[in-house]
């Protein structure tokens, strides 16, 4: 080894780092950001408002059996009044509990659909986007297969091929949804691979699916709350709407789906009972797309709230 | 001699094939390597150096398994590579690491500096707990980083900081063999210049075998004790650093790149050796001598007859019909 004539080489200078800077986490951006957007606030409100009044729903009406489908006929197609706020439906029964008590069906129907439909479509973006090759193939041409059918006309297929009930039509919604998460998290390993540390990793001997676990999926997850959140307020949707044809939950337990269903019937002269679910699927939709949307902007460095 | 040789390279090639769609490509494979034989000795530090394309990342990446030879084989201390199982070259593993060339991107964002170094320890090592904090300590106090760097997350540095943290990391399996990636040039000129002498320090205390990859030819003949020139995959040229610094560089493309370097004064004025156009495309190269097209002294033969690396003198070779004329 020899030094090049002429050149000076600086002496060899301790670095110093300064005054620590406040380390902010990438979520806590996102929330200062997101604080701001007041329909996102009215949304998280509203959807605050519908999931206490779901788990706390026996202690918030007189009517909780009610609620649960007993029939109390002798007080029928009765018009809000101060002992019914929202009146009662054509068996009798308190809407307000049957609101209350459906929105324990609807929304945990939308959680969970979201949540088994991440848990598939994550971990198989993650594998195809790493992976490569005809693994990723395989995958991809999978979702490409699901993907080709309207989701509420599949969803329709498979729950009625299943049988009605709660959880069939949880199953048969969550196998339409998952293909979009594997989009989403493929593409966004595929940039996410051209980094050098996921091949420090490789370099240092991680196993494959240690890189993943470690290094992959901490760094994809962030687009996918935002997708679940407003994913959460169409799964409900499709969830109502197949309550609505008369799969899913089965009478007399309420969902709000089955309750439009049963309402419209008798909309014209008495619209109060299918109104009022109709009012709760539409405000549960529009806060999680409010949601979403402050999400989507909030994740986004270029569009974020400062 | 042989146990004074940690790597060598037998016939290497490595061929990255377009993705076949619908409709097959007409493009031939891109020869990113072709039948490269090299030595590296231990303890020393092999300069690789060429424009971008030729090969030069793909040669680390492939030293280092991280990618597969398409044929040939890699030997690391006797073992052949290639014939190793997956445990085994794991284990290997240990013995040989990489520093890369964008420092920014070589940690995870969401890993603290502690837990990057801990990584490879945790992998390799049974050190847990205070064992583990001790040696990430011990690691960054010897690449020239203050302890308190541990707990700081990548965006805290600055890209030097980075790269002190990257051979850090390098360092932290007590590897023989480094291969670094370019590892100043995302860097200023004065940072280039710490991280070069840091490179060298670390290298006589911990015995350490360099590959180092790079495009300026100043910066790998200040490292570097052989340089290895590369042309569209192919060594043209291998010669000692003193013996390039003096001029003696057979090769015109060797030559040419030299006398690219910029002048450090002002007065001294240099043949400069103008190369038209760029490199041809690495999946179409031109018959014969790969560099004929742009060679100012092509002569017929070039384009027929490929010349063979030869020997001119001791420990430095070169592949040019010229030699003989």
């Amino acid at each position: 080894m020899q030094s090049t004539p002429g050149v000076e080489i600086p002496p060899f200078v301790e670095p110093t780092l300064g005054s620590p800077t406040v380390a902010y986490s990438e979520w806590r951006l996102i929330w200062r950001s997101f604080r701001q957007d007041k329909l996102a606030l009215i949304g998280l409100a509203i959807i605050t408002i519908f999931i206490l009044g779901a788990i706390f729903a026996p202690l918030l009406t007189p009517y909780p059996e009610q609620g649960r489908g007993d029939p109390n006929i002798l007080e029928k197609f009765k018009p809000p009044s101060v002992t019914h706020p929202l009146g009662t439906d054509y068996l009798g029964r308190d809407v307000l509990a049957r609101v209350l008590y459906g929105g324990r069906s609807s929304l945990s129907m939308g959680f969970l659909v979201v949540i088994i439909a991440v848990l598939i479509g994550v971990p198989l973006g993650a594998i195809a986007g790493y992976l490569g090759g005809w693994v990723d193939e395989i995958i991809m041409r999978t979702t490409d297969v699901f993907m080709a059918f309207p989701s509420l006309l599949l969803a329709l297929a498979i729950a009625s091929a299943l049988g009605a009930g709660f959880t069939n039509t949880m199953i048969a919604i969550a196998v339409t949804w998952w293909p979009w998460y594997t989009r989403l998290v493929r593409s966004q390993t595929l940039s996410l691979r051209e980094r050098f540390f996921i091949e420090a990793a490789r370099s240092i001997g991680l196993p494959g699916h240690k890189i993943i676990l470690t290094h992959v999926l901490p760094n994809v997850m962030t687009p996918v709350w935002v997708q679940a959140t407003l994913d959460l307020g169409s799964a409900i949707l499709i969830s109502a709407a197949l309550n609505f044809v008369g799969l899913g939950v089965q009478p007399p337990a309420a969902d709000w789906g089955n309750m439009v269903s049963q309402g419209r019937l008798y909309f014209i002269e008495r619209p109060w009972f299918a109104g009022a679910a109709g009012v709760a699927i539409f405000l549960t939709v529009l806060a999680f797309n409010f949601i979403g949307d402050a999400l989507r902007d909030a994740a986004d460095p270029y569009l974020r709230r400062t | 001699m042989s146990d004074q040789i940690l790597i060598e390279t037998r016939r290497l090639s490595k061929y990255f094939h377009p993705r076949q769609g619908l409709f097959p490509s007409k493009r031939g494979a891109v020869r990113a390597l072709e039948d490269v034989n090299l030595t590296i000795y231990r303890q020393e530090t092999l300069g690789v150096v060429g424009e971008s394309g030729c090969g030069k990342t793909t040669l680390g990446r492939v030293l280092l398994n991280l990618a597969r030879p398409t044929s040939g084989q890699v030997i690391f201390e006797g073992q052949d590579l290639s014939a190793l199982d997956h445990n085994a070259l794991r284990r290997l593993r240990r013995e040989m690491q990489i520093v890369f060339q964008n420092p920014y991107s070589s940690f995870d964002p969401r890993f603290s500096m502690f837990r990057s170094l801990a990584e490879p320890l945790l992998t390799h090592t049974d050190l847990r707990g205070e064992a583990l904090e001790q040696r990430a300590r011990e690691l960054a106090r010897q690449v020239g980083m203050p302890e308190d760097a541990l707990s700081r997350y990548p965006h805290e540095f600055s890209g030097g900081q980075l790269q002190r943290m990257a051979i850090a990391r390098a360092l932290a399996l007590n590897p023989k063999f480094i291969v670094l990636d370019e590892p100043t040039s995302a860097l200023d000129v004065s940072v280039q210049a710490q991280i070069l002498n840091l490179l060298r320090n670390l290298q006589r205390r911990f015995k350490l075998t360099y590959l180092f990859i790079s495009h300026d030819l100043s910066v790998i003949q200040y490292i570097s004790d052989r340089i290895a020139v590369m042309y569209l995959g192919k060594v043209v040229e291998l010669i000692t650093a003193p013996s390039l610094v003096e001029g003696q560089a057979q090769h015109p493309y060797t030559r040419a790149l030299l006398s690219a370097i910029p002048e450090v004064h002002p007065e001294e004025k240099r043949e400069r050796i103008a190369m038209p156009s760029k490199a041809p495309d690495a999946a179409r190269p031109p018959s014969g001598c790969s560099f004929h097209p742009r060679c100012p002294f092509a002569m017929d033969i070039c384009a027929q007859v490929e010349p063979p690396l030869e020997q001119i003198s001791a420990g430095h070779w070169s592949a040019c019909h010229l030699i003989h004329s």
